[in-house]
């Protein structure tokens, strides 16, 4: 989009020798939109963007980066919500949105395989024909990208029943630093050598630019249906999910939402969700009628026995469509009642919901702010949304800080930082209060191994030493021990 | 979103606005999925939620540079995104706030000002677009094909009834439909007499407004509504029932006045009155046809592509009417994929970016063509001329396959 323009930058000279102007923007308005992801409070301009619409040209510009030592920032959608995406100040952004093409379907083998900038809803839209679907279905699947997926390991709602990304990918191509092709994990069942394919899962853009993705499809269940609970009060409903998951079932999926996220959701997609309930369950079962009538007699005497005001059974298809639109629109439906929200994702054991939730509301009492949330209540994954107002100085700063706190607290019942987010920037220093100083340096490590100059996405995911020893002296000067009431893991 | 509007502006009203809708968004990202053009080009400025960063920077008083005009320029203004965006973010204001601001700071190079003083000179006005196809008419077959394709077809029914019933309602002729199409509002009547309603023609031709608000020359453009409003006034008065548009591009803004001219202190309340007696043609015929309309025998094995204009489906919210209509009459539609996106017609854009325009049609024609259709059917002139040059089967305007059904 950018015209060539005299730049006396000499990495866009030498990206010029290898890519065609169109798909290099450096113009400062064009790259502005750049400069943040999902997670807009977190921005930096890059020096340069790049749209690359071959593996080729992604080669050429990762060997012209490693030959100028210049970091590169890979970029799928850029609907993080962990600044996963947000730029380097000295470094190119590398964005897959133009290699978007479905390379094939394979309906036999029930696997599909795509270039890195395909969206995660045009999988299941492109095999629907077949009776087939991608599993993993994370809130923003309408816009999020494949490669964005794998970089991320995302999860979803329906991941409690069909696991997360890295339970669903067959085999990825990456390009490493140097330029290398290299295929990983395969399509048959099981790969010689070491399981490097996991590796990829998760790794947040620092091992390598994933350009080609084998996903696995799953039948469509004969049947899916799902019961919506409403409950008066949080604590109840968190220990209904607990209940029905100890009890030995595993819906497809499980999710709670709290009266904010009702209110904001029901505005927008009308799903009749209860106005006056303090929190509702989504609960989905699916297989066939016999199983899924018999799971439903189960979840529904659980739910009643924990106190649910309302259960209803969604009456058709559409029904259903429209009971999981609400959930899946729900955060940036929060914008309809706040200007701002930062999204956390912390995870914690399923008996502790009640108990998680009822304290980050004292929480919020403490910082002023509000908080919605809607979350994979089945698989512990909270997403408290802390709602700010970026105009009004110092809220996002206070909302930082309480989200630092609502982390804390995950770690400190047993659970973990991040269920499907990923660290980015965002959660970077609380990797220092989940991890010990020896299984940081064994992460680096890997790191190391596959980026020795630390190019890519440098200060994203894995802090380094020195990091954390000067986050955790101002850690515990600020808060002494976060929680030291809490028995520890 | 984060916004600070520049002290020079921070106490208009145009300013606040654009700012509430800017911290209505929270970034998300999910419009860029939907958009035309962020599918076409995969580049973050060629999205909503890019645009709307950019034209914050605008309002923020960061200096423009002609990127940010071709960014915001090549924005369909389909509204695509407007109906998957979460937040309820009215992004179309806001766009056309950023382009109005920007053609205040850099005023346009010859060639473009040209194009745009030339279509917004002739289109609007029903004089010359009828001497014009009056000109080319008989000079039809020595003219290429595409060019032809824009003519009114040789062999429409364009008689009308009379005026009997005494259900009475307002007809808008649309400025280039009139001279263009001019078999719709003819079919329309016909249908609508059927059903014990009289269409009463406007007193005199003229744009809505459409055209003049889409390339950024807002005051003439509010200069037209003032003029279809005093033509339109009379009958209003004279107690008729509604005011029907059988063009989705008009009709959507039409029923957009009340918000256009809400600061016009002499015609604010006349715009709420008009935009709240205004319907889409389609609203109208479902809600006075039943469900037990006998199919027609006419309409038995005909298979029809329904292309959904965008200012019906993401402008006006009418979605799926139509498609129930037609096959209430007895026609079968054909399944048609992408349906939410844009053809690039999108008023004046197929002229204005012939490029990106040419792509969404040949996307959209593979879409419609895809099972082997005997026609498409669509609801707005502009995308109805704009198929027509290159589909390989007709394309009508809805209401002609019901009026054939005699329905």
């Amino acid at each position: 989009m950018s015209r060539a323009k005299p730049n006396s930058d000499p990495l866009i000279q030498q990206l010029r020798s290898v890519l065609p102007d169109s798909c290099i923007v450096s113009d400062p308005a064009s790259m502005k939109p750049y400069e943040c992801d999902g997670l807009s409070g977190y921005r930096q301009m890059p020096r340069v963007v790049v749209l690359p619409t071959t593996v080729e040209q992604v080669q050429a510009v990762m060997k012209a980066c490693q030959a100028s030592k210049t970091p590169v920032v890979p970029r799928g959608a850029g609907t993080s919500l962990s600044g996963g995406a947000m730029p380097h100040k000295n470094g190119v952004v590398l964005s897959v949105n133009r290699l978007n093409r479905i390379l094939d379907i394979d309906g036999q083998n029930r696997c599909a395989t795509l270039q890195p900038g395909v969206r995660n809803l045009q999988i299941s839209d492109a095999v629907e024909h077949l009776g087939l679907y991608y599993a993993p279905d994370p809130s923003s699947q309408i816009a999020c990208t494949i490669g964005g997926n794998v970089a991320e390991n995302a999860g979803g709602v329906h991941c409690l029943k069909y696991g997360l990304t890295v339970h669903n990918i067959l085999q990825v191509k990456i390009v490493t630093l140097n330029g290398d092709l290299v295929t990983l994990g395969s399509t048959a069942p099981d790969s010689p050598g070491n399981d490097l394919l996991a590796l990829m899962m998760g790794s947040e853009g620092m091992l390598g630019i994933v350009v080609e993705v084998v996903v696995r499809l799953l039948p469509r269940p004969p049947l899916a249906r799902v019961l919506m609970a409403a409950f008066d009060d949080i604590e109840k409903a968190g220990n209904a999910v607990a209940n029905v998951i100890a009890s030995g079932v595993i819906p497809a999926g499980f999710e709670m939402m709290d009266r904010a996220a009702i209110t904001a959701a029901e505005d927008f997609v009308r799903a009749g969700y209860p106005a006056d309930a303090e929190a509702i369950l989504l609960c989905e079962v699916d297989g066939t009628e016999q199983e899924v009538n018999a799971q439903l007699d189960r979840v529904k005497a659980l739910l009643d026995k924990a106190g649910a005001t309302q259960i209803s059974l969604a009456k058709d298809e559409n029904e259903r469509i429209l009971f999981w639109s609400g959930r899946k629109n729900a955060f940036p439906a929060v914008g309809r009642i706040s200007p701002d929200y930062y999204c956390m994702d912390g995870t914690i054991p399923r008996k502790e919901i009640g108990n998680v939730l009822t304290r980050i509301s004292a929480m919020a009492d403490k910082y002023g702010l509000g908080v919605a949330n809607v979350f994979h209540a089945g698989d512990g994954n909270l997403h408290p949304l802390i709602l700010y107002d970026a105009n009004k100085p110092g809220d996002f700063v206070k909302a930082e800080e309480f989200g630092g706190e609502i982390l804390d607290l995950c770690v400190a019942v047993g659970g973990t930082i991040t269920g499907e987010h990923g660290v980015g920037v965002e959660k970077i220093d609380r990797m220092c209060v989940q991890f010990d100083e020896a299984t940081l340096a064994q992460f680096l490590a890997v790191r190391e191994a596959f980026d020795p100059d630390g190019l890519l996405n440098p200060d994203k995911a894995v802090p380094t030493l020195a990091r954390c020893a000067e986050f955790n002296a101002m850690h515990v000067h600020h808060g002494k021990l976060p929680h030291p009431e809490l028995e520890r893991f | 979103m984060e916004i600070h509007l520049d002290k020079s502006i921070a106490s208009q009203d145009w300013a606040k606005e654009a700012e509430a809708i800017v911290r209505k968004c929270v970034h998300c990202g999910f419009c860029n999925a939907t958009c035309p053009t962020y599918q076409q080009l995969g580049h973050e400025s060629e999205g909503p939620r890019g645009r709307i960063y950019l034209i914050t920077q605008l309002l923020e008083g960061h200096p423009a540079d002609r990127q940010t005009r071709d960014h915001l320029d090549r924005c369909l203004l389909c509204r695509a995104c407007e109906t998957t965006c979460p937040s309820g973010v009215p992004y179309s204001r806001l766009l056309e706030t950023g382009r109005l601001m920007l053609e205040e700071q850099q005023p346009r190079s010859g060639l473009d000002r040209l194009k745009r003083k030339a279509m917004t000179a002739v289109i609007p006005s029903t004089g010359l677009m009828r001497a014009g196809v009056g000109i080319a008419k008989p000079l039809r077959p020595l003219l290429p094909k595409k060019l032809a394709t824009q003519l009114p077809l040789p062999d429409k029914d364009l008689t009308r009834p009379g005026s009997l019933h005494k259900r009475r309602m307002l007809l808008l002729e649309g400025c280039a439909q009139s001279s263009l199409t001019p078999e719709t509002n003819a079919a329309a009547a016909r249908v609508l007499d059927r059903l014990g309603i009289s269409l009463i023609p406007e007193a005199s031709g003229g744009c809505c407004g459409a055209v003049r608000l889409h390339t950024s020359d807002r005051e003439r453009g509010l200069q037209d509504i003032r003029n279809r409003i005093d033509t339109w006034w009379p009958a209003i008065e004279n107690g008729i029932e509604a005011i029907i548009s059988t063009a989705s591009g008009c009709g959507v803004t039409v029923k957009d006045y009340a918000h256009l001219m809400q600061n016009d202190p002499e015609y604010a309340d006349k715009a709420e009155r008009i935009s709240a007696l205004t319907l889409d043609l389609a609203e109208l015929i479902a809600a006075e046809t039943a469900e037990s309309t006998p199919k027609s025998e006419l309409a038995q094995d005909l298979r029809v592509a329904f292309h959904s204009p965008c200012t019906l489906q993401h402008g006006q919210k009418i979605v799926g009417v139509i498609e129930a209509l037609l096959e209430r009459y007895g026609y079968s539609l054909v399944p048609v994929g992408d349906a939410h996106l844009c053809c690039g017609s999108a008023g004046t854009y197929a002229v204005l970016q012939p490029v990106l325009s040419g792509q969404l049609k040949a996307d959209k024609l593979a879409q419609l063509q895809l099972s082997s259709p005997d026609l498409i059917a669509t609801a707005n002139v502009g995308c109805q001329l704009h198929l027509r040059k290159d589909a390989d089967v007709p394309v009508l305007h809805w209401i002609e396959l019901l009026d054939r059904s005699k329905g």
